[in-house]
Formats: structure tokens, C-alpha cells, sequence
């Protein structure tokens, strides 16, 4: 299916080495990068204990050929996706390992590291540029800071969260984040990553990836159960949340269980001002990406339609390997008026760009 | 207070019986862990998995007498056999002995639990049927216990889902032998036995987070045990989820037969799409079901062609918990009457190897 | 030479070696011809999935387990792998291996004439 103009929710661009950073580091930060760097969750200091279906987990074509690391090099980045599909504007949301780091300031200092960057070298290079702001989110009240610093510069549309976090993220210790957020009048992006405190399964660490990844929907539902019952929504009313790269199949199971549960044991949580579904009507966005691929691919339509027309929103994950094509990604026949809310329409509401 | 008609004479296949209180384990506990049990002060093991007095725990009438509810035989005779009830319960005891640390001590009293089982509710009725309680912290120890009651009464044995390690993990695997040899399924239940959070995220606050997070412990489950082999190496295995909701699993099986595609050089034993696996393997308790409010034929002819077969369903009453909503009648008014006499015995009679007239039974 | 079987030569005989392949653009279609060692084979450079440059995949083997914990792992270098989503092809027949009855990528005849690797389109 060809598709109009598009709003791609989900590109990823690489810092392609630590010196790229250096320049936007002080003194004391560029020192602490040599003398003891990256120390996050991972056993290793290079890659992840599960290796993640291709290199860097990436389109093996989507390697610059000026070398460098896929998602790092805009010229390739245009040809590949910019330019080869009619994207209006990409989100970009940069993985580098800033928000992993158990070293509180210089986890915050990367943060502002990377946002300096995006802004210099993604944001000012191209006007289609988008960007989430990188913040130590377990650290919320750095995270606040660099929000509300980072807002400053245009082309931040959102603040990027991961959703393996220290504690669900319903949980008041996360609330600053959600203030800094709304006073920028920005949506949080939860989008799926790597290395984690703890396992993807609240059963204990899985030995594949294929598990890893398939645990994803389940990680991002929990951190959707925690924010509806933690009443970050009554909190916050005019907050977004938006999930990248976790499925949107279990939407309606997951509404259906919660509107049950609520009507048994609502008088738990007696702030709760709507039935949970509702919250995840009018506050949740999602991402297409990995798209859902129903046995039958007639079963997509009635799916998107369960879940709600105006809640999914179009990503490709370049450069990674579960890339989606524009053109081929729905194997069914969608309507066009959804076709557009969703390839173009929820994206502008959501983020604000000019319709 | 019977059941709806509707499923007279069914086989309900999750009804929890209660431990009334420690001390009426320890005539069928060693002397070594009775005594140590008294001297160190030991309160018991009722699971906190279900607050005593949260609705969802005990629906109303069933906190009868001394004891927790469903403690006592007759009450529960009375609650779900008699009149318009059930003509099988099967027991799941949640007395959640396999969240002790001590390998040696959960072994025991998941040993003195059954036997207790076998003298007080076994006996006690025809109709009832048990779980084998284990312990996984010892899977040998769970395996022997497995071949020591498996028959006589003992249908299944009974996993809690949160565990230390994901099900599917190779040192389980002495436990899906013994099922597969004794011919019995396995059933994982909401529950702990382990020291993992009990959401993939870390600890949840609420006690309605940590309920809504047990089917995603199931989806975490489940999912393991199809990536690691279990299935490959025990063929002859059933897995029943009891408790967890229903209406996930087709977007489970979407998610993992994707990626199944691309990732199947991790787990080549895996050699047919996960959902193909699934299907073959997994039945689930209707009880909660997490269906939407009103659901029609063309509501359950699509959820049925998504799961796969109306064989993978199982009429449960889940005794006492008092769940909302009625969507597991009002599945069964949807189903046609050979579809219906599946979900209320035929599929039971099969996994539980009940006695052959139930295959025909009738609901009336 | 006809339209329906048209022949193209598309690389010299020592231009593609054993384990290599070319990817060449004929009338508006691109294909990829690789040297198993023993013949050439050729497939359309487009995957059936959701049309990434197929034959820019990685060359992996066979991996089959008759048990848990047992790897077989044969005919290194004949397995096809998208770029992108990772879904094998095997490169003797084209069919996939997750579905090869249904799923498969269309393949060409390859020959070796005069010392010219020639496609049969
Ligand atoms: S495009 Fe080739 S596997 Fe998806």
C-alpha cells in the first residue's frame, strides 16, 4: 500500500563514538570518560548478553558506507529512509547508553551531552528532524532539570524513557519527570531497550533473545498497569504517554482485564477517576513498529480498530533490524481514512507538528 | 449458593482448597519440621497473593466457619458440587509452600500438604480431584513427589507462575518428566514461589497491579517454556494456565510466531511457529476470561479462530474468588452446544483423564 | 533467445568466487547471482516479506536440533538471510524456511557458457 505523507514516530540516530561526545563535555566529565566511562547494567562493555538478531541491531544495509555506525551519518539516513519514503518528519530517538548510567552525574551530564549534539548535529541539519530529549531517568530530579533545560532549544517534541526501569514507573519517585514534562508541554516516550536492572519476565532472566523481545509487550503493559493505578493521569491530566517499539495487539485484552479488575477491586485505588481503558483511550499513543502480523492479515483492521483509530502512530525503527517499510508493512488492506490517522494524523496531534 | 445452571454438571477445574491452619498439616509432617515449625514461631503460609479482605479473595457466603474460605470440605461440597454444581472439582491448593527458600523444608510440607489433601478432600468426596503441590527450589525432589502421588485422585500438578527462573529453564525439567511419565498435566497458577518482583518492571504498589500482572507472568511463562524445548523434549506434556485471563494469548502468539521467524536460529528445536506449539500444548481456565463487556457469535467466532481451537478452553468456577463480570456465561451462551459440552467437560475429561462418562455428559 | 527466456550475461567466469555473489539490474528488476562453489545460483533481490534487498543478506548455514541443547549445523553458507527481518532463504530453491511451501523468493537459472556467467530471465 503507497503511502502519503508520513510521520515517522521511531528513527534511530547513533552517536557513532564516545569523541563525538567529548566536545560537549566539561573537563571533569571528558576525564571521567577515559579514566572509568560507560558503567551501566551490562557484564560487558561492548554489546549485550543477548545478541540482538544482527550487528548493532541493525538493517545489515543500513551500514554508512563512509563507515561509522548505522543511523549515524544524515546523508545515508536521507537516502535510506528520508528521502526514500515521503517522510514529513522523523522522531529521533537516540539509545545512547546516557539514561543506563549508575553514575548519577555523569549519566545527567551525557544526557546533556547528547541533547547538545542532536541539536548541532541531526535537529539544525535538516528541518524534517525531530528528537526525544535523553534524561537519567532514574534519576528524576536530574531528568526534570535536563527537560526543562533542553526545552529551550526547538525540535524537542518528547522525553525519552525506557520501560525496564528500577521500579514501575507509576511510582511517585518518577512524578518530577511528569511535572518537567508537562511544563514543557511534551509527551514521554517509553521505547524499548536493553540493558536493565532487571529481567524482562517478573519470573526471572530468560535465556534468549527471541524471549527478550517477545517479553517486551509484556514490560510495556506493566509499566501501563503501574501508571493507571498510581493515578499518574489524574496527576497529570494533560499528560501523553507514548509507547515505541511494544506491540498494540494486547490493548484490548489488557483494557478488558483492567475494567474488570477495577470493578472488583477499585476501592484500592478510590482516586481513580475513570475506568482504567479510559486512561489508556486518552493518555497512551503507540507505535506501529515491529507491526502486528496476525496469523490471518484480515485480522489487523478489526484489531486497530479495538484497540482506537487515533491511538497508533507509524515508525520504521530505522536503522534496526525490525525495520517497517512504509509501502509493505500493513499486509492487509487498510481504509484510508485510518490509513492517514495513523501514517500521518495521531503523530501531528500527538507531537504537535503542523497537520 | 450452586453454580448457574448453565454449567451444571460441569468439570470445574479451578476450585481452591484451603489449609485451615499450619497445624493441621503436621500429622503428616515429620517430627523434625513440625517442632521446628512451633519453636521458631511459624504463622503459616496463606498466600498474601490474595489479601483476606479483598472482594476478589472470597465471594460472599464462602467465608463460612474458622477457617479462610474454602478450608472447610463440606462447605465447599455444598458451594460447588451440590445441587446445580459441578460433577468434578479440581482442587488447586494456594497454600504457598513452594515460596520457602529451604529446599528441604518446602519439599516436606508440599509432601505433608498433599497427603493432607488426600485424607482430608479426597476422601472426603468422589468428585473432588487434587493437585500435586511442589516445590521447585528441589526439582528432584519435586519429580519424586510427582511419582509418589500422581493417580489416586492427584490429576495435575501445581506450579505457582512467579518463580525463581523462568519455567521453560532446563533444571525444571525433572519436574515435566515425571507429569509427562505419570500422565498428568502441569498447571501454573498466580502465585509466588520465588523472590522476583511481581511485575517485569519491579515491585508494583497495589495489590490490583500485582493481580493484573499475573497474566503477563503467564505470557513470561509460557513463553519460555515453548523457547526452551520443553515441548521438544516432552512431547506428551500438557500445560494448563489457570486464572490468567484468555484473551492475550492470540496477541502473544502474533508477537512470538514474528519473531519466531527471525530468531529461530536461537532455539532451532523450536520447528514449527510458536503458536503451532501453543496450541498443541497450553489450555487455559475460563475464569476471569477478560473478554469485552458484551461479546456476540462474531465476537467468539474471530477469538476462537485466533486461539486456535475451542479444545484449549476449561470451564472454571475459581471457588472462592469472586471475580467481575459474567463473560465466562456469556461465552458459553455463544457457544454451540458440541463447543459448549468441550469447554464444561469434554476438554477436562481428556487432560484430567476423568472416568469415560463425563466425555458424554450433557450440560442440562 | 526469447522474450519469456531471455539470456544476459552478467559477470566472467572468475568474477564471482565461490561464496560470492553480484548483484546486477536488468530491465528495471535487480537479482542477485552467488557461487555456491558447485553451480550458480540466482534470485530476485527483493524479499517477499516486506522488500528489502534480499540477496544483500548475510550467507549462514542450515541450523536443525533433533533435541534441546543439540545443534546441527550444516551447509554453511547456502542459507540466505534478509537484511532486515532476518527470515532465511535457502538459496538452491529459493524457498523460505519458515514457510517454504508458501513463502519463497523467485529463482533463475544460472549457466556458465564461454567463460560468461550467463542468467536465464
Ligand atoms: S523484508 Fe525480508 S524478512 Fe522482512
Amino acid at each position: 500500500m503507497r503511502t502519503g505523507a508520513l510521520i515517522d514516530c521511531d528513527v534511530h540516530n547513533a552517536v557513532s563514538s564516545d569523541a563525538e561526545l567529548q566536545p560537549y563535555l566539561s573537563t571533569r566529565w571528558r576525564r571521567h570518560m577515559e579514566l572509568i566511562g560507560s558503567r551501566t547494567f551490562s557484564p560487558f562493555t561492548k554489546g549485550y548478553a543477548y545478541p540482538k538478531a544482527a550487528r548493532f541491531a541493525s538493517r545489515r544495509d543500513a551500514w554508512p558506507p563512509t563507515g561509522g555506525l548505522p543511523g549515524s551519518d544524515l546523508e545515508f539516513m536521507k537516502e535510506q529512509l528520508l528521502d526514500a519514503y515521503p517522510v514529513k518528519h522523523a522522531v529521533l530517538n537516540c539509545l545512547y547508553r546516557a539514561p543506563e548510567q549508575r553514575h548519577d552525574a555523569y549519566g545527567a551530564a551525557l544526557a546533556t551531552a547528547v541533547n547538545n549534539w542532536q541539536v548541532d548535529q541531526w535537529l539544525e541539519r535538516d528541518d524534517r528532524l525531530r528528537a526525544s530529549i535523553t534524561v537519567p531517568f532514574e534519576f528524576p530530579d536530574l531528568a526534570a532539570a535536563e527537560i526543562d533545560r533542553a526545552t529551550t532549544c526547538p525540535g524537542f517534541v518528547q522525553v525519552l524513557l525506557y520501560p525496564r526501569t528500577a521500579a514501575p514507573l507509576g511510582r511517585r519517585e518518577y512524578w518530577p519527570i511528569y511535572e518537567a514534562a508537562c511544563r514543557a508541554g511534551l509527551p514521554i516516550g517509553i521505547h524499548a531497550a536493553s540493558t536493565t536492572p532487571g529481567p524482562i519476565t517478573a519470573t526471572g532472566w530468560p535465556s534468549y533473545y527471541i524471549e527478550d523481545h517477545t517479553g517486551l509487550a509484556v514490560a510495556f503493559q506493566a509499566q501501563v498497569i503501574s501508571l493507571i493505578f498510581n493515578g499518574v493521569f489524574d496527576r497529570f491530566p494533560e499528560l501523553r504517554v507514548v509507547l515505541l517499539e511494544g506491540g498494540f495487539a494486547w490493548v484490548p485484552a489488557l483494557a478488558h482485564r483492567l475494567d474488570a479488575l477495577h470493578a472488583r477491586l477499585g476501592e484500592e485505588v478510590p482516586d481513580l477517576r475513570y475506568p482504567p481503558s479510559h486512561y489508556l483511550r486518552s493518555h497512551i499513543r503507540i507505535t506501529t513498529q515491529p507491526m502486528e502480523e496476525p496469523e490471518r492479515p484480515g485480522d489487523l483492521v478489526p484489531l486497530i480498530r479495538e484497540v482506537g483509530a487515533d491511538l497508533l502512530m507509524f515508525s520504521t525503527d530505522y536503522p534496526h533490524w525490525d525495520f517497517d517499510n512504509p509501502h509493505r508493512a500493513f499486509r492487509t488492506r487498510v481504509p484510508a481514512t485510518l490509513h492517514r490517522q495513523i501514517m500521518h494524523d495521531n503523530a501531528c496531534a500527538t507531537y504537535r507538528l503542523a497537520a | 449458593m450452586g453454580t448457574m445452571s448453565a454449567t451444571a454438571d460441569a468439570v470445574d477445574c479451578d476450585v481452591h482448597n484451603a489449609v485451615p491452619r499450619l497445624s493441621a498439616l503436621f500429622p503428616f509432617l515429620p517430627d523434625s519440621w513440625v517442632d521446628y515449625c512451633r519453636e521458631t514461631g511459624v504463622e503459616g503460609f496463606d498466600p498474601a497473593f490474595y489479601p483476606p479482605g479483598a472482594p476478589l479473595s472470597a465471594r460472599p457466603g464462602s467465608r463460612a466457619g474458622e477457617g479462610p474460605p474454602g478450608s472447610d470440605p463440606d462447605v465447599v461440597r455444598a458451594h460447588v458440587l451440590d445441587g446445580a454444581g459441578a460433577r468434578y472439582a479440581i482442587l488447586n491448593c494456594l497454600y504457598a509452600v513452594q515460596a520457602l527458600h529451604n529446599p528441604d523444608w518446602a519439599a516436606s510440607m508440599a509432601r505433608a500438604l498433599n497427603d493432607w489433601q488426600a485424607a482430608t478432600w479426597l476422601a472426603a468426596d468422589t468428585r473432588f480431584r487434587a493437585s500435586i503441590v511442589v516445590s521447585t527450589r528441589d526439582p528432584h525432589a519435586a519429580a519424586q513427589e510427582i511419582e509418589r502421588r500422581a493417580g489416586r485422585g492427584f490429576v495435575q500438578v501445581l506450579l505457582p507462575a512467579s518463580a525463581p527462573a523462568p519455567l521453560g529453564q532446563r533444571s525444571y525439567w525433572p519436574i515435566y518428566a515425571a507429569a509427562e511419565a505419570a500422565d498428568v498435566p502441569v498447571a501454573l497458577h498466580p502465585g509466588v514461589g520465588g523472590a522476583n518482583p511481581l511485575s517485569p518492571v519491579g515491585w508494583p504498589s497495589h495489590y490490583i497491579e500485582d493481580y493484573a500482572c499475573a497474566a503477563l507472568t503467564l505470557q513470561s511463562q509460557i513463553t519460555s517454556m515453548v523457547a526452551e524445548g520443553v515441548f521438544a523434549a516432552h512431547p506428551g506434556l500438557q500445560v494448563v494456565l489457570l486464572e490468567s485471563g484468555v484473551t492475550w494469548l492470540p496477541s502473544l502468539m502474533w508477537r512470538f510466531d514474528k519473531n519466531w521467524k527471525a530468531l529461530r536460529r536461537e532455539v532451532p528445536w523450536v520447528e514449527r511457529p510458536p503458536s503451532h506449539v501453543i496450541r498443541e500444548h497450553v489450555l487455559l481456565s475460563t475464569t476471569p476470561f477478560d473478554a469485552p463487556p458484551a461479546i456476540d457469535r462474531a465476537w467468539v467466532d474471530r477469538f476462537l479462530t485466533q486461539l486456535g481451537s475451542v479444545r484449549m478452553l476449561l470451564h472454571a468456577g475459581d471457588y472462592p474468588h469472586w471475580h467481575h463480570g459474567d463473560a465466562p456465561t456469556a461465552l458459553l451462551e455463544q457457544l454451540s452446544p458440541a463447543e459448549r459440552e468441550l469447554v464444561l467437560h469434554g476438554n477436562a475429561a481428556r487432560v484430567y483423564r476423568l472416568p469415560e462418562e463425563i466425555g458424554c455428559a450433557r450440560g442440562h | 533467445m526469447t522474450g519469456s527466456n531471455r539470456h544476459v550475461v552478467v559477470a566472467a567466469a572468475d568474477e564471482i568466487p565461490p561464496g560470492g555473489r553480484k548483484i546486477v539490474h536488468i530491465d528495471g528488476r535487480s537479482v542477485g547471482v552467488f557461487n555456491l562453489g558447485d553451480r550458480y545460483v540466482a534470485l530476485r533481490n527483493t524479499c517477499p516479506h516486506e522488500g528489502a534487498p534480499l540477496c544483500e543478506g548475510a550467507l549462514s548455514g542450515a541450523l536443525t536440533s533433533p533435541r534441546p541443547g543439540e545443534y546441527h549445523y550444516e551447509r554453511r553458507g547456502e542459507i540466505l538471510r534478509c537484511p532486515w527481518h532476518q527470515w532465511e532463504f535457502d538459496l538452491r530453491t529459493g524457498r523460505s524456511w519458515v514457510d517454504p511451501e508458501r513463502l519463497r523468493v523467485r529463482s533463475y537459472s544460472v549457466t556458465c557458457e564461454n567463460d560468461h556467467v550467463v542468467l536465464h530471465l
